[in-house]
Order: structure tokens, then sequence, then C-alpha cells
């Protein structure tokens, strides 16, 4: 099993929570980074990680007499999201949203406010729950401000530092209905929302960079009642800190609750290192900020025909992607969903696909895609670059026919992986050939004879040997031998030695 | 008579006039009156020159030269030009150089205008006698006790002293009419956004045009023709081909119909009614229907005014915080920074509208002050709508006084803001406006009427302005 797998053990476990009959009421705001070329209101080049304030000029500078165009493309993505979360694309303005902070230039922020490009969708999570979609609207996003000097923290730096790079970026907010009751399903609806966005070609999907960013507004109630107060949870910078958040946060609040206090209005900083949220401002001292129609663009009205080029153009998304694996492979049942889930989320689909239309096993064309190539994924996406998909389709054929035992099937796909070579070229340089029974039995009385210390301590029922005989085998048949079938001879010697008097 | 500028491009062009003597009296002009007048914030002498120089060794190789050859021209300072001080007469933007030029400044230049000057003005456009201006007031070259408008004060007084043949200024609520209706000089609001605002340094986005201050009306219609014109660099600019102004037939004013809008010359003083009337009859004389019509709308022009322009103000000016350019001034956190560096670089007008448009757009008053604006404005655009199906052009005083004295009203903000009474409808309703000198009033100052006109109706406009010109007396 890949570390993938049991992350999802963990994953699960960690769902069931007891609250003392409250429970807890999760809203999302996401902050996805477009992936344009270009930044929103001017031509510099939107990228990451360049050398600070070397992609700027007067527009996402702010400076005096500049003024914003609007980017196409970036509505493009906006609408894009908009008709994959089903919401209503329809005509919008661009507010300001008026308060002083370095990193913003103009000291206010150019977004979308009382009317957005879009509203009223859901997403679909591959659990089956159902989460609204109040709005995904577009704005710029600020500079990023570094603090050095006295530890980095704003209170006792020595000065501050900022890349104004990020300024003007093109950022689409979701914002959720508060749909989400845990912590766990608080990080498969982000999750879900991820493979969207980079299914749509919104988003380039990593969090670790900020280019998908994750606010969590949180309340508990005892369920039927109103909702309790929220507190707003900011520095979620991993889908395991969004859900470690949730979980400590409605902890914090149903405590309070519970010892009769109550819970205040106000924007929490989760700690990672510590596993806790401090306060950072209350309601009282939250901004006015003042928005009003930006002056500066006209309403943004696409038109039908343009919409209706989007829409046609739409990527298949992933639960259409993972409805349609379910049917291809014929699966059914928790762990066969969970794999569809998985070789979806790493986009792999096409490979089970290949092997199905040529013909070969669904569920082991699912297994050796969920697990060999996820993990390999998962260590470094590039080496898919090499596997064709026919290639993988003939490798499960093999399997299948029982040419390649499991272990061989699993070595050649490694070698594939890197060599990008069919696996018969593979198989055949390895002397990948399946051993006759009669010819398997007499490798592992062999080995059986030559070791005899060791077989009377597996005798004497020391269990982890079998793996030791297993292996033994395995060398002297050069990898050619099945483990199972190799556990069922020695399981074969073993009652007809015990069956000897 | 001055000459036109065609008449200075023809002379250039055919080597009649030197470019280079022609600056160099402008210059010399400027050396002698400038000090007492205080029109400019930066003479650009050296540049000027230089640009002459080249103009004449261009006509000199026999190449072309573009409409404005040697035309020296001044310009206002919430104009950005790369290479000189951009100030907006702040203290907060005292040695700020824009790394980039205003799309009408580029435009002027592509046409070998001499740009000889950044002109004087209040405080980011903020006031109607440019007195408000951290480099201290503009004298009116017509009588230097008194004030020349505002804001655009300085464009106005250099081209009445003969500084410049033209200028550009910017019109938020008046501010390219009424100090050239106090210099003498005709000003010209065009539909916004015909003229892109690409490098103007904004006021109130949503109000603020830049326009032509200039001699005669074919000079301000010339120079509107090469600085209109779409600009991608600018959202609300309009996709509408430049207008065609220059050499229109303006002999006669059959077959127009002109109100003369009774809510804005009412109030006005007798001796600039007399002139408005006989400006009336001079119309009437060359053929036009002229008479007295009502739009009650006008009358809250003022006040909506007086919420949109400080809110937007109020946003726009947020950027001048001492963090990226401009004047700072140091304290232990930010916030301390930006309030001190806001308040030691700010002017007491410029805070005055900062706090209005602040309070306009709280939380909670939204709908009560800024919403209701809003409404006012759409009000007025229908009720001016429903005058032009009615008239052509709508003609009232450019304002309600002549040029009155410096310090007279400047500690007195509504009597400051009421001289713009008359031309702040225009700017809400997004139409074109111009204001032509005709006569005198009060101890000899000069009086405007302005002519207003339907959106992207400038031919109209000025074909009745050339008719007032030509009749003035």
């Amino acid at each position: 099993m890949s570390a993938y797998g049991s992350e999802r053990q963990r994953r699960r476990e960690g769902g069931a929570r007891d609250y003392e009959g409250f429970e807890c009421v999760v809203g999302l705001e996401v902050h996805c980074e477009l992936l344009t070329a270009t930044k929103l209101f001017c031509g510099c080049k939107n990228a990451f990680g360049d050398e600070p304030n070397t992609n700027t000029c007067p527009v996402c500078l702010g400076l005096p007499g500049s003024l914003p165009v609007l980017n196409g493309h970036a509505v493009e993505l906006a609408m894009r999201i908009g008709l994959a979360l089903n919401c209503t694309v329809q005509p919008s303005i661009f507010h300001r949203k008026n308060y002083f902070y370095p990193d913003m230039p103009k000291d206010y922020q150019i977004s979308q406010y009382d009317i957005p490009i879009n509203t009223d969708g859901y997403l679909d999570l591959p659990s089956g729950a159902r989460v609204g979609i109040v709005r995904a609207h577009i704005e710029e996003d600020t500079g990023k401000t570094t603090h050095s000097g006295g530890g980095g923290r704003i209170h006792d730096a020595m000065y501050s530092l900022v890349d104004y790079n990020r300024a003007g970026v093109p950022l689409v907010e979701i914002v959720s209905e508060p749909d989400i009751r845990s912590g766990e399903q608080a990080r498969e609806y982000v999750s879900e929302l991820r493979a969207v966005l980079v299914a749509v070609g919104a988003s380039d999907g990593r969090m670790e960079e900020g280019s998908l960013r994750v606010d969590a507004n949180v309340s508990v109630r005892r369920p039927g009642e109103p909702f309790g107060t929220r507190c707003e949870i900011k520095n979620l910078n991993s889908l395991r800190s969004l859900g470690r958040a949730v979980d400590y946060e409605t902890r914090r609040q149903v405590d309070l609750l519970v010892s009769g206090g109550a819970v205040a209005q106000e924007t929490r900083h989760w700690d990672e290192q510590a596993g806790h949220t401090v306060v950072m401002r209350s309601k009282e001292e939250a901004e006015d900020y003042r928005y009003f129609p930006e002056p500066d663009l006209v309403p943004l009205a696409p038109d039908a025909a343009w919409q209706e080029r989007i829409s046609r153009a739409m990527a298949p998304l992933p639960a259409g992607r993972r409805r349609a694996l379910l049917d291809s492979v014929g699966a059914e049942g928790p762990a066969m969903v969970e794999r569809v889930a998985t070789v979806v989320a790493q986009d792999l689909d096409g490979y089970v696909m290949a092997a199905v239309d040529a013909g070969a096993p669904g569920a082991l064309a699912l297994s050796r895609a969920a697990n060999e190539l996820a993990a390999a994924c998962a260590e470094d996406a590039s080496l898919l670059d090499a596997l064709e998909p026919g290639h993988f389709a003939s490798l499960v054929a093999m399997e299948a026919r029982g040419d390649l035992t499991a272990t061989q099937a699993k070595a050649v796909l490694a070698e594939m992986l890197t060599s990008g070579e069919p696996p018969e070229a593979i198989a055949s340089r390895k002397g990948f050939e399946a051993l006759d029974p009669g010819s398997l039995r007499r490798a592992v009385e062999e080995v059986v004879a030559a070791n005899s210390a060791e077989w009377e301590r597996y005798k004497e029922g020391e269990a982890k040997m079998a793996q030791f005989f297993v292996g033994q085998v395995m060398k002297a048949t050069r990898q050619k031998a099945d483990g199972k079938a190799v556990m069922a001879l020695l399981a074969d010697l073993l009652r007809g030695s015990a069956g000897a008097p | 008579m001055a000459k036109t500028i065609e008449a200075i491009v023809a002379g250039v062009r055919s080597g009649e006039i030197d470019p280079v003597a022609l600056v160099d009296q402008h210059l010399k002009l400027i050396e002698e009156n400038e000090p007492s007048t205080n029109a400019f914030i930066t003479v650009l002498a050296d540049h000027a020159r230089q640009k002459a120089g080249e103009i004449a060794s261009r006509v000199a190789a026999g190449d072309p030269v573009g409409r404005l050859a040697g035309v020296p021209v001044a310009v206002k300072d919430n104009l950005c030009l790369r290479g000189a001080p951009t100030t907006c007469a702040s203290r907060i933007l005292e040695h700020w150089h824009p790394p980039y030029d205003a799309t009408v400044l580029s435009r002027l230049l592509a046409e070998d205008a001499i740009i000889v000057g950044k002109t004087n003005m209040d405080e980011f456009a903020m006031g109607s006698s440019t007195e408000h201006s951290a480099r201290g007031p503009t004298h009116n070259p017509r009588d230097m006790t008194r004030v020349p408008g505002g804001s655009s004060g300085g464009s106005a007084a250099a081209v009445a002293a003969r500084f410049a043949q033209a200028a550009l200024g910017s019109d938020t609520g008046g501010s390219i009419r009424q100090p050239a209706a106090f210099c003498g000089v005709v000003g010209l609001k065009p539909t916004y956004g015909l003229v892109s605002r690409y490098g103007l340094v904004a006021f109130a986005s949503s109000l603020d045009q830049v326009g032509p201050l200039a001699g005669s009306v074919a000079d301000a219609a010339l120079l509107l023709e090469i600085i209109a014109g779409h600009d991608h660099m600018d959202s609300t600019s309009l996709d509408a081909p430049a207008p065609r102004l220059a050499g229109q037939a303006a002999d006669s004013a059959e077959g127009l119909s002109i109100g003369i809008v009774r809510e804005l010359s009412d109030g006005a003083d007798p001796e600039v009614k007399r002139r408005l009337d006989e400006a009336a009859e001079s119309l009437e004389r060359a053929g036009a229907r002229v008479e007295s019509c009502s739009i009650p709308e006008v009358s809250y022009a003022l006040p909506a005014y007086y919420l949109l322009a400080p809110a937007e103000a109020s946003s726009n000016l947020a950027r001048y915080d001492g963090v990226r350019y401009g004047l700072r001034v140091n304290a232990a956190d930010t916030p301390t920074m930006n309030a001190r560096t806001r308040s030691v670089g700010f002017g007491a007008e410029v805070k005055r509208r900062i706090m209005l448009g602040t309070y306009a757009l709280r939380a909670g008053y939204y709908d009560a002050y800024y919403g209701q604006a809003q409404r006012v404005r759409t009000l007025l655009i229908r009720a001016f709508d429903a005058a032009y199906e009615r008239y052509d052009a709508l003609l009232s005083p450019t304002a309600p006084t002549t040029a009155f004295r410096l310090k007279e009203r400047v500690e007195d903000p509504i009597a400051m803001y009421l001289s713009d009474v008359c031309t702040i409808p225009s700017n809400l309703a997004g139409h074109p406006a111009i204001s032509v000198p005709f006569g005198t009033g009060e101890a000899g100052m000069p009086v405007g009427v302005q002519v207003m006109a339907p959106a992207l109706a400038e031919a109209v406009m000025v074909r009745v302005a050339t008719i007032l010109e030509q009749a003035a007396p």
C-alpha cells in the first residue's frame, strides 16, 4: 500500500467525532489564483516565484493616473468555474473594497460585491454530500509582505518588505453555503473543489504555493437549532491544517458553550505547530470596507455566444469521470469507489479505460492504477510521461492471462515507467516466463532441503519464516515464482512432513 | 487678433515661423510675468527649446511634421509626463516623477506640440479658485488681485497671459469651463469617455474628463480632435472615433433650437445675466430659435455632486499612503506612518472632501447618501434627455459671477462650491459643454457663456460656440 492509502485510513478514523450533542457548521471561502498568462487588470506576467517586484507596471503598482483593463481570459476561467459549480453565470459589476494595507497598492481591492459573475451553485462530493455554492466572484490579489528582523513577526519586525509581483493576480473567490459538518468533510470539499478547478484549467491547485487559499467559517449548534455565532479561521495552508483547525475550533466552541460561556464573533489564526487557533481580531475591530461600484470599469456582460462557446469546450469534470470509470470497470463497493476516486484524482483514468477497451479485466487495471501508478505519480508525476496507455493495457492483459505473476507485473510496470518500453520486451529481457507447477514445486523442495535449520523453525510454528522461504524461492527462480503459489506449496509441504512419523 | 493654431502650424510647415523663436517668445513672456502670475508648477524651458529645435530641423530637412508642429502648449499638473514631476499641486506628490506619459500627452507629442510647462491647480483638482495649491495661488492675468478660477486656473491663466497658445485641463465639476470664463478664454469639457483618462491623476473617476483651454473655439476644437478617440488603456473610453470639428461652417444657426436653462441663469449676477441675454439674441439673429426652458432637476446636481465626487475621491486618494512613492512621514508602525503622511501631505480642502466621501460611503449610510446621489444622477440624465428632444443645445452662464478676489471665498467652502453650480450638471450627465467668452461684467472682468449639448454632439456645440464667439462684444 502507498502512503496515500494510509492517509485515507487515518482520515476515515478522524471523521467520526462526538461533540456532546453539538454539530459543527462550516462554510468555506476558497481563493483560487487563476492560471492566466497575465494579471487581472494589466499585461504583467502572472507567475509564482519570480524575483520580487519584477512583474510590475504603473497599473498593478497603482501609480497615480493608471487605470485597470479587465483580462478576458480571467473572465473566461471564472465562467468555466461557475459552469463547473452549477452556478448561474450572470452579467456582473465590479466594486471597490476600501481598506489601508501596504501590500495593496491602491489601498482598495477591485472585487465583486452584490452582483458577482457566478451565483447559486453546488458541488457534489464523492461521498454523496452536496455543498451549496453562494457565489464565485472575480477579484484581484494583493502583494506579499515579508516582515524582517525580530523573528519575522509583524509586531517586533524591524522593517517589512513588499513584493508586488502578486498584486493584481486574478482570483476567483468561491464561497460555500454553511453545508459542511466536519473537518473531514471540509477536506473532502476542498479536495473535490481543487480537482474541479484543475480540471477546468483554472488553477494549478497548489495549496502550498498559495494558489489555492482557504478560510473557514466555523460555528456549532444543536442539530435543528439556528446557526451559532461563527469564527473565521485563517492561515489554513494545507488540507491537513484545514481538517485539524475545523476539529479544534469545533471542540473549542463546544467546550465554551458546555461550560456556560459564549462564542465571540472573531477572526482567528490557525497555528499549525501548536495545533490551536488564536484570536486575530474581534468583530468590533472589523473594517468598514465602504464598497461602491468601481467607476474605472464598465459592467461585465458576457454575450450568449461567448458563454455557449465556453460551455461547449468544458473538459469532463471529476464527478463525471468517476462515474464513467465505475461504469467502465463494472466495479461496486466502497473499496472500488475509493480506488476510482484515487485514479481520477491522479488523472490516471485514461490508462484504466484503455486497458478495459483492449479487453483486460477492469478490476485488475483499476488496482494497478490505484496502487502502483498512483504511488509512482505521488513520487514524481512526470514518470507517467513515458507510459503509453496501450503498453499499460498489454501489461494488465499479460498479468490477467497468468503470463506474469503479480510480483513480476509490478516489476515490469516499474521499469515501463522509466524506460517507456512495451511490457513484452521488459518481461522477456528479465526472463519472466511463468514457471510450470512442476518446476515451481521442485524449486521449493530444493530451497527447503538447502535450509533445513530454517525449515525446522518454520515447522515449529515460526510463521515469519514463510517470508524467508518465499524470498529464497524468488531468488532461485529469478523472480519468476508467484508468491501466493509458493505459500501454498510451503503449506502443502508442512502438512506432508507433519503427517510423517 | 492672435494667430490660430492652424495659422501657426502652416507657418511652421512653410518655414515662415521658426519654432525655436516662437517658443523663445513664449518663454520670455513666462520669464517676465510668471513670478506674479504663478500659472506654472514646473516650466519645461529646456525640454521645450529642445523639442522646438528638433521640429525646426525636421522642417529644414523637408520631413513631415504633425498637426500641432511647434505649438506651445501648457498642461495641467495632474497629467503624467515622463521625465517631469507631476505633483497635482500637493505636498504628498512633491517629488514624484511618473514613469509613463498620459495618453493625451502622448497624442499631443505625436503631433509635435511643444509642452512648455505643467500648470498650477487646486490640489488634486479640488477647488474653484486655484488657491488650494501647495505652491500658492495663481493670479488672474486680467486682474492680478482676482482668482483665475479653478481647478485648472493655471492652464486658463497660461492661455490668457499668452504663456502658451493653448492648454489642457481637467474638468470634474467645471474645472475647465469656470476658469476659462474667469480668464476670458475658451474651455471645453468633452463627452465623458471621448478622451482617455489614462495618465490623468484621478479625482472622481466617473466625472473626470480632460479637455482643452484655448484662445479660440477653433483652437479648442482642434486640440479636442487630437486628444479624443478610443484608448485601450481606459475601459471607460468610448469606442467612438474622434469627432471631426475643425473647419466647420458656422455662419448660420438656421434650424437650431436652443433652450436657456432658467434654473442655471436665475441666480446669476445681473451683469452676467445681461451678457447671457445678449448671447441669446445673437443666436436668434443668426437664425436659431431660442427660448427659456426649465429643468428643475439641475437644482439637485450640486448636492448630488458633493456626495459622489468626494466618495470617489476618498477611494482614489487612498493610495497616497507613504508606502511606495511621494511623501513619507516616518512613524513606529505603518498605520501611524500612513496617518502622519496624509496629515502633512494633504491640504485642508482635500482632507475635507476625503472626510465627506468616507462618511458618505459608510456601511448603513451608503443608500441614503451615495445611493441617493446616484438616483439623482439618473433623474438628471433623463431630464436632460427630455430637454434634448426639444433643443439641439442648452445655454447658461458658465458661472454665476465673474472672477472673485483672492481670499474672498477660501474660508467659505459653500460659497466656493456654488461657483460650480452651472457647470456640474454636465459632468453628472456625462455631456459635453463649452465656455465661450462673451463680453465683460463687474469691474471689467470676463463673462463666460456655457453651451451644453447631448452626449457626442460636440459638433453642434462647437457650431453654436463659434457663432457666439463671432458675435461676442
